[in-house]
């Protein structure tokens, strides 16, 4: 999250924010082949520049709502890799105690106010923070992520409907990855370019290099401060691509031969890495020691989220209703 | 109805004398006392600045307040309520008018996923101060799909609370605890109880999670929610000059459910009847009976159950609506069956 006065971005620390994701979504899997972390995530490798970029658009005090695959916004918001590590583990140092696990990746304090494991829901929920914004007459925005499945659900077209009936400060961002779940994006949706969804409801539709985080970023700005000065809601396309089937257990056989490869050639962290030495911000070897030094951090932030004890019912129960 | 706009003042002026209204007043003037108290409040819903609301029970508030605190919506009500719960988490206090409960599944995943499921994901982060008023109940010739109380629908969620209002007392008193309370709540109103009178007392906010004792008996306890507490408070008139002693006893609260209540007065009477407008199976009424019989009973006869047919959805044709849901009669007949039994 960037300070309103801190123009131009720092990309370096987009930089070290992509290499960090990918490394984390890396370690989870690790870890779950040993079972220190169960059930099921979803995982994000591909999709950095989404979310780094995205967020590297927001002020102090805006806020989102991600989804099941939302561990690279709550790592480019901030949440440290050792409470992230800790939620997954299902251990009380988590960011939610341990009862939310990979699906929810939660941090109010940080402006992640959800994670949802329901397709469509965090949409409407970031209406109403929006809403809440403009009654309370505070300069905020809210963002909301979400993938190319939930543009067939009910909700994401109440709530662009009702964003744009009230003109409500958020923007919606899709990160169209191609895949819902398992199921080609043409399969089950009449159209390939999800952009053209704003049209209906009379609000700007963009379609974004979703690889490109110089891009994105662009993108997102617009349209955030777009919002922020009472011009309303967006729809953000972003076309992406996830290196990894939809969840654990997906080994993503039903991708034609060579489309993975094709998109890893435009992999997001490596087309940020050559910008920033073309231009002289980072020297040729600095990647691997950002890579190298990074995953140092990652493996002892695993490390010491697993000394963290599980919690026992009774820490879990102030959690249910509040005061 | 009093008007509007004096509603407030007269609340600060005698907050302690009951003064005689309408169920359906009762409600509006907790709405104006809610949203004139804090301007975190707001009603949303279809129609609710709408001439008052489809039921009137919102007459007065867009002039009070205006449309964004008494904010009309479009038709979908999944969306609405989750818009309702983001404004919940950045500081406000919806109140989320629901027409017919019947529209509730609609907003499924909203009650079932989200509202009691939200501050739990977080770890405790967040509450989640959303009330969800439901319009219900049978009685008004509404059809098959506008009828239902749906009362019972969301007991199996923890991290939600749910009420009922049977009079234009506890509709006030209850409301202004729902709207209260930081933690999602569902409002239950009763369509068929809107003309009725009675007294209120402005200010007061019922106490969370009590059941009322509102006759007392020594034969039979009656349990009974929304209409049904009326039609028992009149089955234990007619019982009385039969020599019977039936004790009433309105639920209130089926989250949480006030079980030691219920307890304290079958100890007493060693006899339950549950007098319930909806279907039997996996409500509150099973529920009850199950709690209360569970570890084995020497009571002096077996709990009875009057209820809506286990399986016919509500009929829209006079005589079988008034046929279906629960009468004095049918309610007093069940209590002197348990008495005779």
């Amino acid at each position: 999250m960037s300070d309103p006065t801190s123009a131009p971005p720092d990309r370096l620390a987009w930089y070290q924010s992509m290499v960090r994701i990918r490394l984390f979504e890396e370690k989870v899997q690790e870890l779950f082949m040993t079972g220190q972390i169960q059930g099921t995530t979803h995982l994000c490798q591909g999709q950095e520049a989404v979310s780094v970029g995205s967020i590297g658009a927001m002020r102090p005090g805006d806020v989102q709502t991600n989804t099941y695959r939302g561990h690279g916004e709550a790592l480019a918001l901030g949440m440290e890799s050792e409470t992230a590590f800790a939620e997954l583990m299902g251990r009380s140092a988590g960011g939610s105690g341990g009862v939310g696990g990979s699906m929810h990746l939660i941090d109010f304090s940080k402006g992640n106010i959800g994670a949802n494991a329901i397709i469509g829901a965090g949409l409407p929920i970031a209406v109403g923070a929006a809403v809440a914004f403009q009654m309370q007459k505070k300069p905020n925005v809210a963002l909301s992520f979400f993938g190319d499945g939930a543009t067939n659900i009910g909700t994401f077209h109440e709530a662009l409907n009702m964003a744009a009936v009230w003109q409500a400060p958020v923007v919606f961002i899709i990160a169209n990855n191609l895949y819902g779940e398992y199921s080609p994006l043409r399969t089950t949706t009449p159209m390939d370019d999800l952009a053209r969804r704003a049209d209906p409801f009379g609000m700007p539709g963009v379609i974004v290099d979703g690889q490109d985080i110089d891009t994105v970023y662009a993108a997102v700005s617009e349209a955030v401060e777009r919002a922020r000065g009472g011009g309303g809601p967006s729809l953000l396309e972003m076309k992406t691509y996830r290196y990894r089937g939809h969840s654990r257990s997906d080994p993503a056989k039903y991708r034609p031969d060579g489309e993975l490869e094709r998109w890893k050639a435009r992999d997001p962290i490596e087309l940020l890495g050559a910008k920033l030495v073309d231009e002289g911000v980072i020297g040729p070897n600095d990647a691997t020691e950002i890579r190298t030094e990074t995953q140092a951090a990652i493996d002892a932030a695993a490390e010491r989220a697993a000394t963290s004890p599980f919690p026992t019912l009774e820490e879990t129960i102030p959690y249910v209703y509040a005061d | 109805m009093s008007t509007p706009t004096e509603a407030p003042e007269r609340a600060a002026t005698d907050a302690a004398a009951p003064t005689e209204l309408t169920y359906r007043d009762a409600i509006n003037a907790a709405l104006h006392d809610a949203l004139g108290g804090d301007e975190s409040v707001l009603l949303m819903g279809e129609d609710v600045g709408a001439d008052g609301g489809v039921f009137k029970t919102n007459v007065g508030l867009i002039e009070a307040f205006g449309p964004e605190r008494v904010r009309t919506t479009p038709i979908c009500e999944n969306g609405f309520l989750n818009v309702a719960i983001g404004m919940s988490l950045v500081g406000m206090r919806p109140i989320v008018e629901i027409m017919f409960a019947d529209f509730l599944p609609t907003a499924g995943d909203a009650i079932v996923n989200q509202l009691p499921k939200y501050r739990f994901m977080s770890g405790g982060q967040t509450a989640v101060p959303v009330t969800v008023r439901v319009i219900c109940g049978g009685t008004g010739r509404f059809g098959t799909q506008h009828s239902a109380t749906g009362e019972s629908w969301f007991m199996h969620l923890p991290g939600l609370r749910i009420v009922t209002a049977s009079s234009p007392g506890s509709a006030y008193s209850l409301l202004r605890a729902a709207v209260n309370d930081n933690n999602p709540t569902m409002f239950f109103e009763h369509k068929g109880l809107y003309g009725r009178k009675g007294p209120v007392t402005r200010g007061e906010i019922a106490p969370l999670g009590k059941a009322v004792v509102e006759r007392e008996g020594s034969d039979v306890t009656i349990v009974a929610t929304l209409l049904m507490v009326e039609r028992a408070l009149a089955a234990a008139e007619s019982l009385a000059a039969e020599g019977i002693s039936a004790e009433v006893i309105d639920l209130r609260w089926l989250r949480p459910l006030d079980l030691p209540t219920v307890r304290a007065s079958v100890d007493k009477t060693r006899r339950l009847v549950v007098a319930e407008e909806q279907v039997h199976a996996a409500g509150w009424g099973a529920t009850v009976v199950s709690e209360l019989t569970i570890g084995g009973i020497d009571w002096a006869s077996a709990p009875r159950r009057i209820s809506l047919p286990d399986d016919i959805p509500m009929p829209y044709t006079p005589p079988l609506e008034d046929l279906v849901i629960p009468s004095a009669e049918g309610i007093a007949a069940a209590a002197r069956a348990s008495v005779r039994a």
